[in-house]
């Protein structure tokens, strides 16, 4: 079943304020749809109800033709989620940072090819440092690493340029092309352009 | 589709190692527990006065509360870490199944607090001149009560995810689910100490084990689902 996200009549609300109603669009693979809006209008809670780590209130979603059930592991497999928090520990070095990432994913990596995506990510100096000493910027990289090596083919990512310095949103924008050029499909909130051709990043904008 | 290593083993032996390699990080923070268990039942000689006869008789029971206390010391952070940094929705995504890993999590607890605690618990019965029987009972004891602390405390950590007050509210939940632990852990030492055997409560101890062993992951499981939502 090729990769294929549907998203049919979604609600939600928090308390009395209603974030969006009846939401419905589509994203094939090898296109990125781009989330935008202003602060409030409920890109994270569209993002985190797709990922399903919360619930709408209404409306389905669905994935290669099925409807997502965030109990399925293979569900779970297939999405890689990259959220406001960079779930970086800190006590631990970059390289260890990025080992246990995978592993929670299911895709251990051998060392060479850890160290390979941290030098890639531009942290190849500071893999052994303890994640406390890394910038926020820095930190964020790892993140970049760990979904270079995720295996997931759809990417939920929640303001994925923040902290990011040019380079780096440069290389966020790159490994984001070639994971749609291999079928990908990704759900992205951002404020910033993703630059990607018209035809390959829809938009999506909530008020 | 990209299953990989997904099982129950695998979530497991991820968060043990990941916890135990974050605890050696901090040796301190394992060693305050210790510390803070054996101040804690060395206090009741110096309150109140060193009479061999009344030291054997409180010994056990005095331990007991002093490991009861440990334990609760470093459950608040036990998912609340995690819950803050965001690894733990990380954890939630994961094919792993979550009662793989919070099982995972809660075993590199009873590592960290649980088990040092057994294994110091035979030189503070000593303080309160237990004898060498009794003092293997309480050890014994100890080792099949201190897991039940930890999974039950686990739980209860994980309910509370998220709520305000939750260091406060935790000890008023999990304090009270730690009595029939207190209770039959400590009269197994007491029997023995009196010459009945501890045979009744250590089985109702290794009941409550298996139980909690079996039970409290899916407690936790659900209780985490509703803490991310």
């Amino acid at each position: 079943m090729s990769a294929r996200l549907e998203v049919r009549d979604l609600s939600s609300r928090r308390g009395d304020a209603r974030l969006f109603t009846n939401l419905a669009f589509e994203v094939a693979a090898g296109t990125a749809l781009s989330v935008c809006g202003p602060n409030g209008s409920g890109k994270t809670t569209l993002l985190r109800c797709v990922a399903g780590l919360a619930h709408a209130d209404a409306g389905e979603i669905r994935w290669r033709g099925h409807r997502v059930d965030p109990r399925d592991a293979s569900w779970r497999a297939d999405v890689a989620w990259s959220g406001h928090l960079a779930a970086i520990k800190d006590d631990l070095s970059a390289e260890e940072n990025l080992a246990f990432a995978l592993r929670l994913r299911g895709a251990a990596a051998a060392r060479p090819q850890l160290q390979e995506a941290l030098e890639r990510a531009g942290l190849g100096a500071r893999m052994r440092l303890a994640a406390r000493r890394l910038s926020a910027g820095q930190r964020r990289r790892i993140g970049l690493a760990r979904l270079a090596l995720d295996p997931a083919t759809l990417w939920v990512l929640d303001e994925p340029l923040t902290a990011l310095d040019d380079e780096g949103q440069e290389l966020m924008k790159s490994l984001l092309s070639r994971h749609l050029d291999e079928g990908g499909v990704a759900i992205v909130a951002t404020h910033q352009p993703l630059g990607l051709d018209a035809a390959r990043s829809p938009e999506l904008r909530l008020a | 589709m990209a299953q990989g290593s997904a099982s129950f083993t695998a979530g497991f032996s991820w968060a043990l190692a990941r916890d135990l390699t974050l605890a050696w990080r901090h040796p301190d923070e394992a060693m305050l527990t210790l510390a803070f268990f054996a101040l804690v039942a060395s206090l009741f000689p110096l309150a109140i006065g060193a009479e061999p006869q009344l030291l054997a008789r409180i010994g056990s029971g005095v331990v007991w509360v002093a490991a009861l206390l440990a334990a609760f010391l470093a459950l608040p952070g036990l998912f609340a870490a995690d819950h803050a940094d965001g690894s733990l929705e990380q954890m939630a995504l994961s094919p792993h199944p979550m009662v793989g890993w919070s099982s995972g999590k809660m075993a590199a607890h009873w590592i960290v607090s649980g088990l040092p605690v057994t294994a110091l618990s035979p030189l503070i019965g000593l303080q309160y001149g237990l004898t060498p029987d009794t003092l293997a009972v309480l050890a014994f004891a100890l080792a099949l009560g201190t897991p039940v602390l930890s999974l039950l405390g686990g739980a209860c950590a994980a309910l509370v995810l998220g709520a305000r007050g939750g260091g406060m509210l935790l000890a008023l939940l999990a304090l009270p689910l730690f009595v029939p632990v207190l209770v039959f852990g400590a009269g197994a030492a007491e029997a023995q100490a009196s010459g009945v055997t501890p045979a009744a409560h250590l089985s109702l101890l290794g009941a409550a084990l298996l139980a909690s062993i079996v039970l409290v992951p899916w407690a936790v499981g659900a209780a985490l689902r509703i803490a991310l939502d």
